[in-house]
Order: structure tokens, then C-alpha cells, then sequence
């Protein structure tokens, strides 16, 4: 059988993902001890960037996904 | 008076004597190149050399200042990184045309006079339209000409803004502009279309990921930002250019989800991470200027890293778009971590050098309270960060397993990639150093822990939301498909107007034709051979058409008659045969009216 690397192992692949769960878990933790230096008063708000990101991925994968997609998608040879 | 060496000329003279070396001594001529044209460019102090008088304007062939210098520096570097980087293809006419474009760019950034900045500028479009072409396939060529046809209509436009420009100040010195007179709109739209402004923009996503593996790298680093360093120079707190910057980052991540050419990908986010530097230069305080110019430098390291590690992926496998690739971590783990690295800069990471550059311009907005500009600076960094930062290394070496196993990139790719990585993360995690290159004083300080929980947070939560999809199976797959974007206009635009001028167009030129040269002359021939028989016809035909109702059916018929056995022997005689007597009884009429109108006009004149 050919070699195994890294993430051919299924376990490694579950490590990197309970690291970054826990990751996203810490930060939303410290968050609360962190004195916040903020421009705009929604800065201070507790996970605004956290959720600000998170959004903005969501609905920014799901608009390129359904409308851009749908408008903008053409088969390989269109301008041939 | 020339007293010293114009920056930029190295590089140009230097690129026509590449072809003439071999083997060793070129590569060494090469990478030689850019570290001569760099001495030079140290030992030349600040200030305006090379004056040439020119009819009567002054062309300035070396203007040096910490804003030019920051462009400088790092266009040398780049300039050798990519060099490296290509040097084990041995593409004489790509190294060719590379130094010619590179030293045409450092030629613009330290001309200060118009003119000459508008001959590199135009020299600049041929030297890259040579890297599209280098590639040599169907496409290549197609996308060279477009990208030629765009540029040298921006190089007119600017022409003409240039034109105006010193006919209404008297002056061709290159400095601030502004938008005021009608010539600054043009000097302002030309530099916009090098830009890549939005609607502006195709000419990038549609050549840049057409040009060979070395062409790229090279592209990628000059073209766009010679321009934000000319409208740094020229139109700096520009309002308008917020709203374009603005409106630069945010459209492009749009795009850069759904492309499959992963090097689209990143011509998408280019014009991304450009808009952070037009917004920088549209507010125009000290702080968002120095943002431009950092972001510039750091992100000319990470987006030439970020391609030569595609281009590193395309050399080893021939393929490129993400339907083709994916795992190649296994066989490729430094080209992959080099990658990671570049990802990590352009998403900002903290200890990267996106972090320490693009913040600058971010807080620059904050500060001048531009809410809506500043919530879609903080979308596009977390839109980036999901095309660029994960998009692109995730879909290239993990992702599904393309069981594609072949060698790790050649030792120079890697060692220029490893320098570009370690510049990267030395400029995030020291930033002073490119910070006291500025072209002002900066009191910046980007690691404060507000910034970096910030950050982090903005970042991590991206990262969840790419995996959550992911792993739900929402993330839009990778398709064999293209996506049309605005160059639609002007690609579909131009065939739809042939096909006008070669049917509708052809048919009404046509129907012109034969009308005005056949039908009527011959028309007026056939009248002419017989014009009594002909009328008499006519007034038939006429009678028939008004008086057929009251006519009887015989009456009708027999006219019918009559006419269709003219026509038949048409002309027939054309000669009217007459009596002597009625000639004579015409001529004495004409004769008679001739006296009344002399007696007549006679006693008028009296």
C-alpha cells in the first residue's frame, strides 16, 4: 500500500478540528478579560468581530453560491 | 544634466542583452541585474537628478523621496525574488520582456515629470503584454491583445488628461493633481484603468492567469501598484477614491468563491487587497498614506509568494484549476507551507505581514468615522482571508486527494519562495523595519491587545464558518465552469458588433447599393428609350388604379390589354411620326409666345 501521510489518518484531520473549535471557544472566553481600545462603540460589544466574521462568511459563501453563480456561470468553451 | 544613472535603466538596457548570454553566466547576469540597479538606487540622494530639457518642458528622470523610495525598494526586491524564481526555466524572452517591465515600472515611480511617466507607463503595457503572449497558446494570445487594447485606450485617455493638463497649468511636473479641470479627470481615469477600478477591472482576471508560470509573478507586481503609487502621488485625499477602493474590496471576493483557476483566485483578491491602498490613498491623512505604501510593500511580497507557489503547483503538475488538484501537501510540504505563509500574510494573520500594513488603513478610516467604508474593510478582510487564506492553499494540498504525486518544486522556486515567506513574517513581526521607510512618521502601533483579540476573532470565526460549510457540504464545489464578469462587455460586445456590421448593417449597405447604382439608373434607361409610350403607361396604369371602381369590367379589361401589348414590343418606335404642318404650327406657337413674353417683360422693365 502506497505511503500514509499526515491527514490520510483520520484521527489527525479530528485533532485539527478540535483545535480550532477550541480555538474559536478560547478567543470568545478571553474576550471578556480584554480591555477593548475601539474606534466605534459596537467594537466593545462582546464577540462582534467573532460574529461579524462569521456572518459575513456565511452570507458572503451563500451569495456567491446561489445569485452570483446563478448570473455569472457559463460552460468552459463560452467564449470560444 | 545627467549625473546619474536613472533608476530603472539597468534593468532596461540590461534586458536587451539577456538573449546575447548562456547557461551560468546568465543566470549570474540575471540575478545581478537587480542588485546593481539597487546599489545605484541607494547611493542616489534624495532629491530631483537627471533633468534634461526637453522643447521647453523639463523631463525629470530621478525624482527621489521616501514616497518613490518605498515603490523602489521593493520593486527591486520582487524583481530579483521572481528572477530566482524562474531562473531554472531558462525563458530568455520571458526574462526579456520581465526586466523591461519591471524597469519601465521603476522608471515610472521616479520620473517627475509627466512626460516621461507616461512613456514608461505605455512601455510598461508592451513589456507585459510580452509576458501574456510568452505562454504561447490560443488563449494567451487572445488575452495579450485584449490587455493590450485596454491599456493603450487607458494610455490615450491619460495622453489626453497629460495634454490638457500642461496646456491649462503651463506645467508637466508630476506631483499633486487633484480633481480640478477637465484634464486632472483624465490624468485620474487613465491611472484608474491601470488600477484595475471596478468595471475597469477584467483586463486583470481575464490575462494576468492566462501568462506563463514566471509571467504571472512578474504581473503581479507591477502594473497595479505603479498605479496606486501614481495616484498616491497625485490624488491623494480624493474622495472618490474611498467609494472605488471601497467598492474593490468588497466585489472581487464575490468572484474569487466560486473561480475554479486558482490563479484567478488570486487576481480577484489583487484587486481586493488594491482597493485597501485606494482607500488609504482617498483619505489622505498621514496615517492612511503610510497604510497605502506599507500595504503596497507587504503585499507585493505575499502576492508574488501566493503565485509563485501556484505557479510552483502548475510547473510540477501542468494543471491549475481546483477540480484538477488537491493533496499535494503529501509531495509538495514546503511549496505548501510557503503557500500558508502567503496565505496567512494577505489574511492579516497577527506575526504576519498583512497585519501590521492594512490595519494601518483601516484605523485611518475608523478615524475619520467612514462607517460604511469601514464595515466593508472589515467584510472584505474576512472575505479575503476565506478566498485567499484558506480557499487557495486548502483546495490546491488538502481538500480531496487528486492522487496526483509528483516532486517538490526545483531548489530555486524554493529558496526564492523561502525568502519571500521569511520577509513576510520578519515585516509582521518587526514591523519598525518597514514602518521607518514610510513616507511619514509613523506612531502606529499594531500589536495592541485590543488589535490582535480583534483580529483573531474576525479570522477564527471565518475559519468556522469555511469548515461548517464544508463540512455540511454548502461550500459551493469546485466546477469546470468560467465565470463571465464584465470583460463580457467588450468580449461578447465586440462579436455582437461584427455580427451587426456583417448582417443587418451589410444587408441595409447592400439594399443601398443596388437601389442608387442599379435599379434606379436602369430605370431611368428603360424610361429613357421610349419616355411617351412610357408615360402613356404610367397614366394608364394610374387611370386603372383611381378609376377601376366606376370603369366597366370590358373597359378595364381592354386598357389592361393595351398595356401589356406595349410593354410586350417595348420600346417598339420610338420615333413619333407627324405632318410637316404640325411641326410648322408648333414653331409659330413657340414663336408667338417668345414675342409676348419679350412685348410683355418689355413694358414690365419700363
Amino acid at each position: 500500500m502506497s505511503k500514509k501521510y499526515l491527514f490520510d489518518n483520520p484521527r489527525n484531520v479530528k485533532i485539527l478540528l478540535i483545535l480550532l473549535f477550541g480555538g474559536c471557544l478560547a478567543l470568545v472566553i478571553i474576550n471578556f478579560f480584554v480591555h477593548k481600545h475601539a474606534h466605534f462603540s459596537w467594537e466593545e460589544w462582546s464577540g462582534f468581530y467573532a460574529a461579524y466574521g462569521f456572518v459575513a462568511c456565511v452570507g458572503l459563501v451563500l451569495a456567491a453560491k446561489f445569485i452570483l453563480r446563478k448570473i455569472v456561470k457559463r460552460s468552459e468553451d463560452y467564449y470560444d | 544634466m545627467i549625473n546619474v544613472i536613472p533608476p530603472g535603466l539597468i534593468f532596461i538596457i540590461g534586458a536587451f542583452f539577456v538573449p546575447l548570454l548562456k547557461g551560468r553566466v546568465q543566470s549570474v547576469y540575471l540575478l545581478l541585474l537587480p542588485v546593481l540597479s539597487f546599489v545605484n538606487l541607494i547611493y542616489i540622494s534624495e532629491g530631483t537628478h537627471g533633468v534634461i530639457s526637453f522643447l521647453d518642458y523639463q523631463i525629470i528622470f530621478c525624482r527621489i523621496d521616501r514616497l518613490s523610495l518605498v515603490w523602489g525598494y521593493i520593486f527591486h526586491i520582487i524583481a530579483f525574488l521572481t528572477i530566482l524564481y524562474g531562473i531554472n526555466m531558462k525563458k530568455d524572452n520571458e526574462f526579456m520582456a520581465g526586466l523591461f517591465y519591471a524597469g519601465c515600472a521603476i522608471g515610472a515611480v521616479f520620473s517627475g515629470d509627466l512626460i516621461s511617466l507616461f512613456c514608461f507607463w505605455e512601455m510598461m503595457t508592451i513589456g507585459s503584454v510580452l509576458l501574456i503572449w510568452a505562454r504561447k497558446t490560443r488563449k494567451s494570445i487572445n488575452a495579450g491583445f485584449r490587455y493590450a487594447l485596454v491599456h493603450f485606450f487607458g494610455g490615450v485617455i491619460l495622453l489626453v488628461g497629460i495634454i490638457l493638463y500642461s496646456y491649462e497649468n503651463g506645467s508637466i511636473e508630476f506631483g499633486y493633481i487633484g480633481l480640478s479641470g477637465l484634464g486632472s479627470y483624465f490624468i485620474f481615469f487613465g491611472f484608474g484603468v491601470n488600477c484595475a477600478w471596478p468595471f475597469l477591472h477584467s483586463w486583470l482576471t481575464d490575462a494576468y492567469p492566462e501568462s506563463t508560470i514566471l509571467g504571472t509573478v512578474f504581473l503581479s507586481a507591477f502594473t497595479t501598484k505603479t498605479a496606486v503609487y501614481v495616484l498616491a502621488r497625485s490624488f491623494p485625499g480624493t474622495e472618490a477614491l474611498i467609494w472605488i477602493g471601497t467598492l474593490m474590496t468588497a466585489f472581487p471576493i464575490f468572484f474569487a468563491v466560486i473561480e475554479n483557476d486558482l490563479r484567478r483566485v488570486l487576481s480577484y483578491s489583487l484587486i481586493n487587497q488594491v482597493g485597501f491602498m485606494v482607500v488609504g490613498i482617498g483619505i489622505g491623512t498621514e496615517l492612511s498614506i503610510n497604510g497605502t505604501a506599507a500595504h503596497a510593500f507587504a503585499h507585493i511580497l505575499y502576492k508574488s509568494l501566493l503565485f509563485m507557489s501556484m505557479g510552483a503547483v502548475m510547473y510540477r503538475t501542468g494543471k491549475i484549476n481546483a477540480t484538477d488538484l488537491g493533496g499535494l501537501y503529501r509531495t509538495m510540504p514546503l511549496t505548501c507551507i510557503f503557500c500558508i505563509v502567503g496565505a496567512a500574510s494577505i489574511s492579516a494573520f497577527p506575526l504576519f505581514s498583512g497585519f501590521v500594513s492594512k490595519s494601518m488603513v483601516m484605523s485611518a478610516a475608523a478615524d475619520k468615522h467612514l462607517i460604511i467604508t469601514w464595515f466593508t474593510l472589515v467584510f472584505a478582510s474576512a472575505g479575503v482571508f476565506h478566498h485567499s487564506g484558506i480557499k487557495i492553499p486548502f483546495f490546491a494540498f488538502f481538500g480531496h486527494d487528486s492522487g496526483i504525486r509528483t516532486k517538490e518544486a526545483p531548489l530555486n522556486m524554493l529558496i526564492a519562495m523561502g525568502i519571500a515567506a521569511a520577509l513576510c513574517i520578519f515585516i509582521g513581526a518587526f514591523p519598525a523595519t518597514l514602518y521607518n521607510i514610510l513616507p511619514f512618521p509613523v506612531d502606529y502601533v499594531p500589536y495592541t491587545m485590543s488589535h490582535v483579540m480583534s483580529q483573531l476573532q474576525l479570522l477564527m470565526f471565518s475559519a468556522l464558518a469555511f469548515t461548517l460549510l464544508y463540512l455540511s457540504a454548502i461550500y459551493p464545489s469546485e466546477i469546470r465552469a468560467i465565470n463571465v464578469d464584465i470583460d463580457w462587455l467588450y468580449r461578447k460586445g465586440a462579436s455582437g458588433f461584427l455580427w451587426l456590421l456583417n448582417n443587418p448593417l451589410a444587408w441595409f449597405g447592400n439594399q443601398v447599393k443596388t437601389t442608387v447604382f442599379i435599379t434606379i439608373p436602369q430605370a431611368f434607361v428603360w424610361f429613357s428609350r421610349n419616355p411617351l409610350v412610357a408615360l402613356k403607361v404610367a397614366g394608364n396604369n394610374i387611370t386603372i388604379a383611381l378609376f377601376e371602381e366606376s370603369f366597366t369590367k370590358e373597359k378595364v379589361e381592354r386598357i389592361r390589354t393595351r398595356i401589356a401589348e406595349v410593354l410586350t414590343d417595348y420600346p417598339g418606335d420610338a420615333i413619333r411620326y407627324s405632318h410637316v404642318g404640325t411641326t410648322v404650327i408648333w414653331a409659330m406657337g413657340f414663336l408667338l409666345a417668345y414675342l409676348i413674353i419679350y412685348i410683355v417683360s418689355g413694358r414690365i422693365a419700363l
